[in-house]
Order: C-alpha cells, then sequence, then structure tokens
C-alpha cells in the first residue's frame, strides 16, 4: 500500500492507505479524528467538511492520496483542547445551531469557509445561499444562519485564529 | 425562575462535544478485532431466490464469513414483527407476513437483504459482497398503492395484498349528516411519500463474549430497551439478560430509528458465529432502501356543512401503503395515530374513516415525524380551507364558527381533548403575521407580477404518548409509561436515568434543568444517562413527543420520593420530626427555627448513616418511579404561511412563516423554539420539495441525496415562533410535547396558501415549480405561458 504524509491539525502525520482510501477514511479510522462525519455517498450532505490547504473541501470526495504534503485542519483542530472555542464553536452552541450535532462539525468548517470568502459581515441571504453544500435535518437552518452571522462577527473582533489559515 | 430552573433558556450541555467534534456516534465506536459487514441487497422489486453462491465471495483477501437467509433460518433466528394489533371491520386480525433479517426465499422490495459479508475492512467486504452470485427469477412487482387489490400477491398470508381494512366512527349517523348537509366539500389527497433521511446513517456494532455468552449492540436507535425485548422475545437471538443495547449519540431520528431493522439482527448473530464484534454503518444509498419510509397515502374525504357553515360531519376514505413488510409500529400509524386526529381543533359531531392498508412491493412505511398526524391535520386543514373557499366564508371566520371552545371536549374518534384555547393562538398568530396588512402586500406583490397568498393551519395532535391501558385496549403490544431512577451520590451530585432517549432533543439539558430546579442544586450537578440497558432498568424511548410529558413526569415522581426520604435523614441530622422539615432552595429548615442542613450535607449523611439506626431508616438516596399519564396531551396551535408565487415560473417562495403553539409548560423556549424550526422544514419539504418517487419496476427513482429533494438553507425563510400556553392536565409539569408539531401543522399552510394565491384548488405535493406552473396553466389557461 503506498504512503502518504500530511499535516493534520498541526501535527505531521503519515500513514501507509489503499489508492481508494478517502481521507475522511484516513482521518476517521486511521487516526481516529472521529469529528469528521460521513452523512451521504454523494457529495450533497456536508458532514465531512474539513479545510485542506485551508479550503473547505469535502473529505468524502478527496482520495487520502490527493492530500499528499497538504495541511488540513479538522473539526478537533480549531480549538486548544485545553484553550478557548474557536468564535464559531462558540456561536453555534449561544444560537442553539445544532441539535442531534452529526452535520455539525461540517457546518462549522463550512461556516470558516464562507467567513474567507464572503467576510465578516454577513446577511441571511448570502449565508443561506453558501450553505448550499451543507444539509442539517433537524434545525431547519434557521438558528444556523443566526449563529453563523453571529460567529463572522465575533471572529473579525479578534483574538481567534481563523482554521483557514 | 432561576437562571437554569424551569423555563430558562438554558444553553445545552451536550453542544460542548458536537461542536468540538468529540461526539461518540455509533459508528465512531471502535471495538478491538473488530470487522466490518456489507450486504448483499436485491435490485429487484419482487423475486424468487433460486440460488446463492458465495465461493467466490469466500475466496477474497480479509473475508471471513459469507452468510445467506437459508443459514439465518438454520440458526432459528426469528422473523421481526409489527408490535400493534389492528383487526379489521370484519373482526379479522391484520396479516402480518414473516419479515426475515435476510430474505431466504423470496425478495420483496429493491434493497431486501439476501446476505452478509464479514471481512477485516469496509472495503473487503464491499469487493466480496459484489462477488455474491444470486440468481433471481423475477416476479411482477405491485407498486401503486391504490392497485393492489388486483396485482400479484406478495405474500401467502395477505390476499389481495391487504393487511386490514379497518373503520373507526359511526358510518350511519355520518351519513345522515351528509343527508342534511347544506354544502359539502370533497377532496382528493395524496399524502406524499417520504425519506426521514436523518443525517447520521443508521449503524449497528454487535459483539459477541464467548466467556458469559453476552451480546452488545451499539444501534442508532431512539429505544434501546424495546429493540433489546424484540430481539430477545420475538427474534430470539439471546435472553433478555445476556443482551445489552447501547444508544450512544445518535445523529438525529424523525421516527426511523424507533424501529427494529434486520441489519441489527444480523449483525448480532454474525458477531457470535464469527467471534469477532461486527460492524455496519449504511451508506444513504442503502438508507434510501432500508429506512423506513413515512407517509404514503392515497385519501378521498368529504365535509358537510349546514348553512352558516357549521361542520356536521366529516367523512374520510384512505388507503396506506406499509410497504414490503410490516416496520415495527406500521400498524398504529394510520389508524390511531391518524383517524383519531380528523376532529382537528373542531367541534364536529360526527366521523367516519374507512382505512386500507396494504402491501406493496416497496420499503417499509412507518412512523416519521408526527406520524398519522400530519395526515390527518392534512386532510383536515385542507378541507376546511376549501370550505370556506367554496362558501365564500373568510377561512379563519369559519374555523372560529367551529372552534372547541370547553373543556373537556370528546371528540366522535376517540380522544377526550383536556385543555386548550385556539382562539388565544389563532390570535396570537393573526397578529404576529400582520395578516391585517396581507392585501396591501398582496397589491405590491401583484404589481412585481408575484401572485401572493396566505394560507392556515389550526391544527392539533396527540403526544405525551401513553396511557398505557388505553394503548392496550388499541391493540398496542406494549405499555407506554415512562421510567426514572434518581441517584443522589454522597457529594450531593445527582445522576438521572431515564428509560427517553435523546438524538437531538437536548434531553441532558432540560431534565437537568428540572432537577437543578426542584432541589436547588447547580445545573453543572446533574447528570443525565440514557441510551444503555445495562445502565438504564427499562425505559420505552423517545418518539410521538413523550419526553417531556411522560419521561420529565417519572422524574418529578421520582424527586418526591427523593424528597421525602431526604427529609427523614435530615430529620434525624436536625433533632427534629420528620413533619416540621422543610424543603426549599435546597435547604432542609425545622420550621420556626434557624436551624438548617444543606443538600449536600443530607446526602452525604443518607450514606454515611451516622445519625440513624439501619432499622429505622435505610441508608442511601436513590429512588425510582415508573410513571404512567392519565391522558394524552394535546399541543395544537396555528401556523400562518404567507407565499409569492412567479406567474410565469411557477415557482414559490415562503415570505413570511408564523408559528404560535401551545405547548403548554415550555422548560426550555430555545431548545422549543428549535424544535419548530426543524419540524417546519420537514414539514414544508414535504409540501414543497420532497418525494420518494418509484417507477413502475419498483425501483426507487429519487434513491439519493442528488434525486430526493432535501430543504436547504436557501429553500427556507426565518421563522416567526410565538407560544400561547393552557397546561395539559394529565402530568404534573403541565407539559404537552413539541417536537411533532412543525410536521403537523406546516404542510397544510403551505399548500393553503400557494392555493389561495393561484386560485386552483387541485394540487398535488410536492407543489414543484412545474406542478404550479402546471395549475396556473388550468386555472388560467390564457395567462400561463
Amino acid at each position: 500500500m503506498p504512503g502518504v504524509s500530511m499535516t493534520v491539525n498541526g501535527k505531521p502525520v503519515t500513514g501507509d492507505v489503499e489508492a481508494r482510501t478517502l481521507l475522511v477514511q484516513f482521518l476517521r479510522e486511521n487516526l481516529r479524528l472521529t469529528g469528521t462525519h460521513v452523512g451521504c455517498d454523494t457529495s450533497q450532505c456536508g458532514a465531512c467538511v474539513v479545510h485542506i490547504d485551508g479550503i473547505a473541501a469535502k473529505a468524502c470526495t478527496t482520495l487520502a492520496l490527493q492530500c499528499e504534503g497538504a495541511m488540513i485542519t479538522t473539526i478537533e483542530g480549531l480549538a486548544d483542547p485545553d484553550g478557548p472555542l474557536h468564535p464559531m464553536q462558540e456561536a453555534f452552541r449561544e444560537h442553539h445551531g445544532l441539535q442531534c450535532g452529526f452535520c455539525t462539525p461540517g457546518m462549522i468548517m463550512a461556516a470558516l469557509d464562507i467567513v474567507r470568502r464572503r467576510g465578516n459581515d454577513l446577511d441571511e441571504h448570502t449565508i443561506r445561499e453558501q450553505l448550499d453544500g451543507n444539509i442539517c435535518r433537524c434545525t431547519g437552518y434557521h438558528n444556523i444562519v443566526k449563529a453563523i452571522a453571529a460567529g463572522a462577527k465575533a471572529m473579525a473582533k479578534g483574538g481567534a485564529r481563523q482554521a483557514a489559515e | 425562575m432561576s437562571a437554569t430552573g424551569i423555563g430558562a433558556a438554558v444553553r445545552r450541555k451536550e453542544d460542548l462535544r458536537f461542536i468540538t467534534g468529540k461526539g461518540q456516534y455509533t459508528d465512531d465506536v471502535i471495538r478491538p478485532g473488530e470487522t466490518r459487514a456489507v450486504f448483499v441487497r436485491s435490485p429487484h422489486a419482487h423475486a424468487k431466490i433460486k440460488a446463492i453462491d458465495t465461493s467466490a465471495a469466500k475466496s477474497l483477501p480479509g473475508v471471513i464469513a459469507v452468510l445467506t437467509g437459508k443459514e439465518l433460518a438454520n440458526d432459528k433466528i426469528g422473523t421481526l414483527i409489527c408490535g400493534w394489533m389492528i383487526h379489521s371491520k370484519d373482526g379479522s386480525p391484520m396479516k402480518m407476513a414473516p419479515h426475515p433479517a435476510l430474505a431466504a426465499e423470496k425478495v420483496c422490495h429493491v434493497g431486501d437483504a439476501v446476505a452478509v459479508v464479514v471481512a477485516s475492512t469496509y472495503a473487503q467486504a464491499r469487493d466480496a459482497a459484489e462477488k455474491v452470485k444470486v440468481d433471481y427469477e423475477a416476479l411482477p412487482a405491485v407498486i401503486d398503492p391504490a392497485k393492489t387489490k388486483s396485482g400479484p400477491q406478495i405474500h401467502e398470508v395477505a390476499p389481495k395484498n391487504t393487511i386490514y381494512e379497518w373503520s373507526l366512527g359511526d358510518a350511519k349517523a355520518v351519513d345522515a349528516a351528509f343527508a342534511s348537509a347544506k354544502h359539502v366539500t370533497k377532496l382528493d389527497i395524496i399524502n406524499n411519500r417520504l425519506v426521514p433521511n436523518a443525517i447520521e446513517p443508521r449503524a449497528a456494532l454487535a459483539e459477541y463474549d464467548a466467556g458469559t455468552g453476552h451480546l452488545t449492540l451499539w444501534n442508532t436507535t431512539q429505544n434501546p430497551h424495546v429493540s433489546r425485548l424484540v430481539i430477545a422475545a420475538f427474534v430470539g437471538m439471546a435472553p433478555e439478560h445476556k443482551l445489552r443495547v447501547i444508544a450512544p449519540d445518535v445523529g438525529g431520528g424523525f421516527g426511523s430509528k424507533i424501529f427494529i431493522y434486520p441489519e441489527e439482527v444480523v449483525c448480532l448473530w454474525a458477531a457470535r458465529k464469527v467471534g469477532r464484534p461486527v460492524k455496519w454503518t449504511a451508506d444513504r444509498s442503502e438508507s434510501f432502501v432500508t429506512d423506513a419510509h413515512g407517509r404514503d397515502h392515497v385519501t378521498h374525504a368529504e365535509l358537510a356543512l349546514d348553512a352558516n357553515g357549521k361542520f356536521l360531519a366529516m367523512r374520510v376514505n384512505t388507503i396506506a401503503n406499509l410497504g414490503a413488510y410490516m416496520s415495527t409500529f406500521s400498524s398504529s400509524v394510520p389508524t390511531y395515530l391518524y383517524a383519531t386526529l380528523l376532529s382537528g381543533q373542531y367541534d364536529i359531531p360526527q366521523i367516519y374513516c374507512e382505512v386500507d392498508a396494504v402491501y406493496t412491493n416497496t420499503v417499509p412505511v412507518d412512523a416519521y415525524r408526527g406520524a398519522g398526524r400530519p395526515e390527518a391535520t392534512f386532510v383536515v386543514e385542507r378541507l376546511v380551507e376549501v370550505a370556506a373557499r367554496e362558501m365564500a366564508i373568510d377561512p379563519v371566520d369559519l374555523r372560529r364558527r367551529n372552534f372547541i371552545k370547553s373543556f373537556p371536549h370528546q371528540t366522535p374518534v376517540i380522544m377526550a381533548y383536556d385543555a386548550g384555547d385556539y382562539n388565544a393562538s389563532l390570535k396570537k398568530a393573526l397578529d404576529l403575521a400582520d395578516v391585517k396588512g396581507f392585501n396591501k402586500r398582496k397589491r405590491e406583490a401583484a404589481r412585481r407580477g408575484k401572485l401572493r397568498g396566505l394560507g392556515y393551519s389550526t391544527y392539533i395532535e396527540a403526544c405525551g404518548i401513553a396511557p398505557s391501558q388505553a394503548v392496550g385496549s388499541l391493540g398496542c403490544g406494549v405499555g407506554l409509561w415512562e421510567s426514572a431512577e434518581v441517584r443522589v451520590n454522597p457529594t450531593g451530585s445527582v445522576e438521572v436515568l431515564t428509560g427517553t432517549h435523546a438524538h437531538g432533543q437536548g434531553h441532558e439539558t432540560t431534565f437537568a434543568q428540572l432537577v437543578s430546579d426542584r432541589l436547588g442544586i447547580p445545573f453543572e450537578n446533574v447528570s443525565i444517562v440514557h441510551g444503555d440497558t445495562d445502565k438504564v432498568q427499562f425505559g420505552m424511548g423517545t418518539y410521538g413527543s413523550r419526553s417531556g410529558a411522560v419521561g420529565m413526569s417519572a422524574i418529578v415522581k421520582a424527586l418526591d420520593k427523593i424528597e421525602a426520604k431526604a427529609k427523614k435523614v435530615a430529620a434525624h441530622m436536625l433533632e427534629a420530626a420528620e413533619g416540621d422539615i422543610v424543603f426549599k432552595d435546597g435547604k432542609f429548615t425545622v420550621v420556626g427555627t434557624d436551624k438548617s442542613a444543606a443538600w449536600g450535607d443530607v446526602a452525604l449523611n443518607a450514606y454515611i448513616a451516622h445519625k440513624f439506626a439501619g432499622q429505622e431508616l435505610e441508608p442511601g438516596l436513590k429512588e425510582t418511579s415508573f410513571y404512567d399519564p392519565t391522558n394524552f396531551t394535546f399541543p395544537a396551535g396555528c401556523h400562518i404561511c404567507e407565499v409569492e408565487v412567479d406567474r410565469d415560473t411557477g415557482k414559490t417562495e415562503i415570505v413570511n412563516w408564523t408559528a404560535v403553539d401551545d405547548f403548554g409548560t415550555v422548560v426550555n423556549p430555545m431548545i422549543v423554539e428549535g424544535q419548530v424550526h426543524g419540524g417546519i422544514a420537514q414539514g414544508i419539504g414535504q409540501a414543497l420539495l420532497e418525494r420518494a418517487v418509484y417507477d413502475q419496476d419498483g425501483q426507487l427513482v429519487t434513491g439519493s441525496l442528488m434525486d430526493y429533494c432535501m430543504p436547504h438553507a436557501h429553500d427556507l425563510p426565518s421563522f416567526k415562533v410565538g407560544l400561547t400556553e393552557t397546561k395539559a392536565p394529565s402530568n404534573p409539569l403541565g407539559i404537552k410535547g413539541c417536537g411533532e408539531a412543525g410536521a403537523i401543522a406546516s404542510p397544510a399552510a403551505v399548500i393553503n396558501a400557494i392555493t389561495d394565491a393561484i386560485g386552483m384548488e387541485e394540487l398535488a405535493m410536492p407543489a414543484t415549480s412545474q406542478v404550479v406552473w402546471a395549475a396556473l396553466k388550468r386555472a388560467q389557461p390564457s395567462q400561463a405561458a
């Protein structure tokens, strides 16, 4: 099996994978980073969104081998275990932007990418359009939209590092 | 109200693990030596299995076992059952066909499992599954629920593919009322078939301990105890005390994870056979063809009115498609969860409903968020709206004329409504939605070429499921009480074990609010334990908006006992009579004195037992309660949908949504609003976007998220949500339940709004642009392009 090396949440990692191994399988099964979820098999639901070199990508549609040398950030890498939460994580909690929690890691990672691309002052219409690649069955999106707007604003106030760096 | 007590919008305890990626869902659990299972599934809707050749699959690397339905039958593993007996009008019992976990003789729907491959890795199992050769003899399939009687018979036990022909109500009295009516409104309705699509796919991980003979199952289930009961007592997998079912974090259910499915049975069986843990996780395509679907009714409904618009009677005839096998609670959904709600919020003297449940070669159909009540509400609220339009009565006025105004109210369809104020929720909704300003908005929209419409849905549901004797008399195979165990630790912290299960509802927070409020202890010092049959003795799980009304009531009863016992301990500590001890704000005080003991001191003393003799008082502080409700609860409210329809394309935009609900006591308004939002989204999905489509051969055409249209963020508006409150008299907290209301109320509100906008009543769900455009064309042939 070919080997692959990448940096995940700031730590260098290596592993032997099959050519067909997906990034999400490598993260979940090899590295035991189970915060990245699989909710579909057609790249619709977005539960698997991570950042590859700072850009949101669906880890279910990316081969592990494609990530050779890449910098990967997953939901587990957004905040230091002993430090404060990332403002976007905090906003999801504050605004009840999650219920069952399964889509949440992907939602938060996608939200950060929306901020990266569209800035910190996001209107409702923009957020709703930009969330096209993420599906939530619990919340009706109402509070996710509120959380992302608030999280984006909180990020502008500074302090927290941006996940998409 | 304290900052964390009942009524406070406390932020959720469970969120920290979910927003940091530390949740533990079934697929996240890893056991030493774990293997992976992949199922071989039928590509045919209906076929005989002539032979299965597993030799090529078995020879592949990593393959540990390839097991078929024949071996399952040889091992005397029993079939799955439906636990609610319905009798037909002629008194005969429902025709329940056996549902083997792996089909051995014939397959009955696309996705029916015929074999399972167990291998060291998922990839190996998947490769091998493709090498299992199944020789099928395809049979003609029955797909359309309205044409099952003349189609080929699927199951030997069910002639004409009929499961039951059931009725409720007095047909003759209804006929007489219709004969005297001034006006009769008639509607043909198809309640579209839906796929629940919880974002976490179903999964099962089974482990066998050969030393003790114990089996453990981690499973995406909403009710681990009923799962254990069925797998032990009916499937015969293992004695109940040697089977542990764990439902860890579960990523949404909406009903679809209530049921006992073939995959968990097969994983348990395979784990014992191969002597290693066996894990299966569905991919989404598998979910589409194996998770129980929802709705799927074909209905003709009629409402009789007098000259003043007073409702005289209702007559409803429904065909309910239950799919290829009877899922766990499927029989109850189109009967006692449907016809019993046909009175809506109205005083209707006579109602008669006939329901024919039928088999088809499609995925089984069972409860999906609302379960029967959305179908009933759609019938009632469409009939009322259309009747108002036909009789040129304002739809709000017609509703008001017929509202039930005094309680208790006995409907002609079993339910006895105990409390409500339908005018109050309607009035508040009219204000919040600014209905007074609607005509101005409509004119303004018209100037932009848009058709603006307003639709109402004044719904009712029966929740708090359910009084055990009542459901027993209606055929339910289990009691629907709930249990709670409150364990006070020597340091005063508290663990509550509940038989309910949370999969998004936030019980770890709301249940802790109740305990914190009652015992006057910090919210942080309370933990809620659920979802493990080795920890919680028994429970009936979470569905039917029952966890607050029934589950929290059980906690209240257990807390009553805790307080009584703690008072005895405090009396010994304070050297006072037990009757003189007052418990308030976490402190035990001797009445009329300043002598007191703090909660933590009493807890410690209960365990060190230095202040009382064991003969007088048992040490420890732990109490259990089994709470059986005395009635259903009846959440009700008013949803108002305002739409704009594009005249040229038929595209519908929801521009305003107002929901005012009466859920009785609200423990955490933030969580309750979230439940309402999610329910409305699923209802709007049904009304505008979602439909499971089978072709005539039984292939699920909408078999992936690329083909089945789930609501996305940009499909939905933000919602205006308000509350009114009449307490539920049947439980100690006055809670009615909130989990399903949104999904129950909303489809009728959407369709009433669109039909108002376009002036055409005949409109199928989902009302896609194409459907609306075609309706516009029928309404105004000269105007639609």
